[in-house]
């Protein structure tokens, strides 16, 4: 039965949310440890950024010449100058666009 | 000293502006979903049960491609196993919570909402009722969430393919670590996890999406003990 599978899906992935935060305390975790724990967002958000840009639907590799690369681009600058997420999302949109509907077309 | 609602309005408004990715990746999920031959109740019973964007689509599309229930339900467990590194760097500012608090709370940590949150965690430590920063941002999400998938779900895909939104979602986490691209330790980091998740794709259960920041963890480990 699909429903008894996601029901299963979703409680695994509540557990998956739950366990540090109300299974774990502070004490268990050394100094060393939370020091590290400081480049979570940096060391996960690559790994849903990068397949989001290098990898098409069917799984393979795009290529160099992709318009997603020039859009990822222009994302990171106008985020990394204007520090504003809607800056940063439109300005990667509208230059991927740009790029399919006027230039390569 | 800021109160539980001023903190709650905060946390909405600080993730507010990721619904513009969020909304049509909902649209599309929920489309997905139904196109792919699943029942509409089924496909909306997961953006509630699951609540975890991307792996709901890995689950339909596992399902419809002939792969066992096991294989997918591991494979959303691999996907947003990711969450436990969230929870171990919120737990610091949790655990005065009581349990029952940290079991509801639990059940809106999100990836856009982990970031902002912690974000704001990391400037206001004294705050006495900082978790409401985090309700903030969860239950906007959630709302969101299910609002999106549902209209994917009752409408169609309404959105027009061709404007590849799904590009949406890499941009979105491009402004949440854009800022750290000024530090160079954390540029390595990235690039590490970046890399090892191209390199890493093809492993089962999609499981480069966890492989790949453990391998950056340690990497964090190494530089802070080149650092000392």
């Amino acid at each position: 039965m699909t429903l008894t599978a996601i029901i299963f899906a979703g409680i695994l992935t509540y557990f998956t949310r739950m366990t540090m935060i109300a299974l774990i305390s502070r004490d268990m975790l050394g100094d060393k440890i939370k020091a590290v724990l400081e480049y979570v967002p940096s060391a996960v958000f690559p790994a849903i950024i990068f397949p989001g840009i290098f990898i098409n639907d069917f799984g393979t590799f795009i290529e160099m010449n992709d318009p997603k690369i020039f859009g990822a681009l222009v994302a990171v600058i106008v985020g990394y100058f204007s520090k504003n997420i809607i800056a940063t999302i439109s300005a990667g949109l509208v230059s991927y666009w740009f790029l399919i509907f006027v230039v390569f077309n | 000293m800021l109160t539980k609602k001023q903190l709650f309005t905060r946390g909405m408004l600080d993730i507010s502006p990721h619904m513009l990715s969020v909304i049509p990746f909902g649209i599309i999920c929920g489309a997905i979903g139904v196109e792919l031959g699943f029942s509409p109740y089924l496909v909306y019973a997961m953006s509630f049960i699951i609540f975890g964007g991307a792996s709901q689509i890995v689950f339909l599309q596992l399902l419809s491609g002939g792969a066992s229930n096991l294989v997918a339900v591991a494979s959303v467990g691999i996907i947003n196993s990711r969450h436990l590194l969230y929870g171990a760097v919120l737990s610091e500012y949790l655990e005065k919570l009581s349990f029952i608090k940290k079991l509801l709370i639990s059940y809106v940590v999100v990836d856009q909402g982990f970031a902002e949150s912690n974000k704001f965690f990391k400037k206001n430590r004294s705050e006495e009722f900082l978790h409401y920063h985090l309700i903030g941002t969860g239950c906007t999400m959630w709302v969101c969430w299910q609002i999106a998938t549902l209209s994917g779900i009752v409408l169609g895909s309404f959105v027009p393919e061709e404007l590849g939104l799904k590009f949406a979602i890499p941009l979105t986490f491009i402004a949440i670590v854009v800022q750290d691209l000024k530090k160079l330790d954390h540029v390595i980091v990235m690039i590490t996890c970046g890399l090892s998740s191209l390199l890493f794709f093809d492993a089962p259960f999609k499981s480069y999406i966890i492989i790949s920041p453990i391998i950056a963890l340690f990497v964090a480990a190494l530089l802070l003990r080149l650092k000392k």
